[in-house]
């Protein structure tokens, strides 16, 4: 019941682009075309788990019991960056299709804030490994949920007849903004 | 280029967030009034600044191929120095700040100075960008959060503006989003219009 109620707080009520405000950038960025939402999608899902599971671990069993907890912050980036190296090498050569799918995104997941987000959220909100692993796949389901809505928004603007100072950014953050109104919606469901 | 405008092209021309589009992230997480804006864009400031200074002293010893990962453990290691120094000095603003502070490190500015700027300048012109793109940032957060604290809580620096809420919808979540896009609009409006 309760990994339930974490799946939907932040699937829904807390979504990690629209109410937390993390990951703007690659929402913005790649949420041109449907296909590359999904691919992006996909690639930021396999990560987070991924360094949610190690940093979790780096935590409880190194800064913690050397009482280094300060070193958090910088450990924590080392430890993604090269972790996102890593299964790109190895997806290179284990799995060549899926590296075709999703490699191309895997550099940009590094600096996506989402994924250090979550592994400084799931310390701070002072969770367990497997609430952890559940938290942090909640959050890249509700990143791909964002991002996959938002691109089919977008492939229907592309029609529109819009003002010449509104084309582009703008425009996509007006329609970020009316998104987020609509999920604000759930608000409430849970606590 | 001369360094008067070296510093300025950061405010407008090429302002970090409404014309190059990055670091949106902690511009719409924590304008929602114009102390935590400043706040936010002075920490950044310092460690941009900071970080640009370290790197263009160092950018020839580093090889190229491990040069990202090095700039992020410079930029890491600033950010945690802002963290401690706010946590035992302005105790109240960091707790307001919350996660941003930390997110600092995959700000895109401060990475995108240190790869398009500094890692090819001398150190007086690296600081001197680090400073005008910070002051840039800084402005930015500030406007933001003086239109979302103007209009959704009716006050400005938490003096009373006119009596009632305001729309609460401009603290809220899509609050920030609607601000940015059309501030943007708009200095795109004005970029257009000089270039005519």
């Amino acid at each position: 019941m309760e990994y339930i109620l974490i799946i939907i707080s932040a699937v829904f009520v807390n979504n990690i682009v629209l109410t937390r405000f993390l990951g703007i950038c690659p929402f913005l960025g790649v949420s041109t075309r449907f296909s590359t939402a999904c691919g992006m999608g996909g690639g930021v899902i396999f990560v987070m788990t991924l360094a949610t599971l190690v940093t979790y671990l780096v935590n409880v069993y190194v800064l913690a019991p050397l009482g280094i907890g300060f070193m958090q912050t910088v450990t924590y980036i080392l430890v993604i960056a090269a972790l996102v190296q890593m299964v790109e090498i190895i997806m290179k050569k284990v799995s060549p299709p899926l590296y075709q799918a999703l490699g191309v995104y895997l550099p940009l997941i590094t600096t996506n804030c989402t994924i250090l987000g979550v592994a400084i959220l799931v310390i701070q909100n002072k969770f367990n490994l497997m609430e952890s692993i559940v938290f942090a796949i909640a959050n890249a389901l509700g990143f791909t949920l964002a991002l996959i809505i938002f691109a089919g928004i977008r492939e229907q603007l592309e029609f529109s007849d819009i003002p010449e100072a509104l084309r582009g950014a703008p425009i996509a953050l007006i329609t970020a903004g009316l998104l987020s109104l609509a999920f604000m919606g759930f608000a409430g469901i849970v606590k | 280029m001369n360094q008067w405008q070296n510093f300025t092209k950061g405010f407008i021309r090429q302002n970090p967030v409404l014309v190059l589009l990055l670091g949106f992230c902690p511009t719409i997480g924590v304008s929602t009034s114009v102390v935590n804006g400043l706040g936010m864009g002075l920490a950044a400031t310092f460690v941009l600044v900071m970080s640009n200074i370290v790197i263009s002293i160092v950018k020839d010893f580093i090889p190229d191929q491990v040069r990202i990962p090095s700039y992020i453990v410079v930029i890491a290691a600033f950010v945690t120095m802002v963290e401690l120094l706010m946590a035992g000095f302005a105790p109240a603003l960091h707790a307001q700040l919350g996660i941003f502070l930390p997110l600092i490190v995959v700000n895109c500015i401060i990475l995108g100075r240190a790869e398009a700027f500094a890692s090819k300048n001398t150190v007086f012109s690296s600081i001197i960008d680090g400073l005008g793109m910070g002051l840039g940032f800084t402005l930015t957060l500030a406007v933001v959060g003086m239109i979302r604290e103007g209009l959704g809580n009716g006050s400005l620096l938490g003096f009373k503006l006119f009596p009632g809420d305001g729309a609460l919808v401009f603290i809220l979540a899509p609050g920030g989003f609607l601000v940015i896009g059309y501030l943007i609009a708009v200095v795109n409006m004005i970029i257009k219009r000089q270039e005519k």
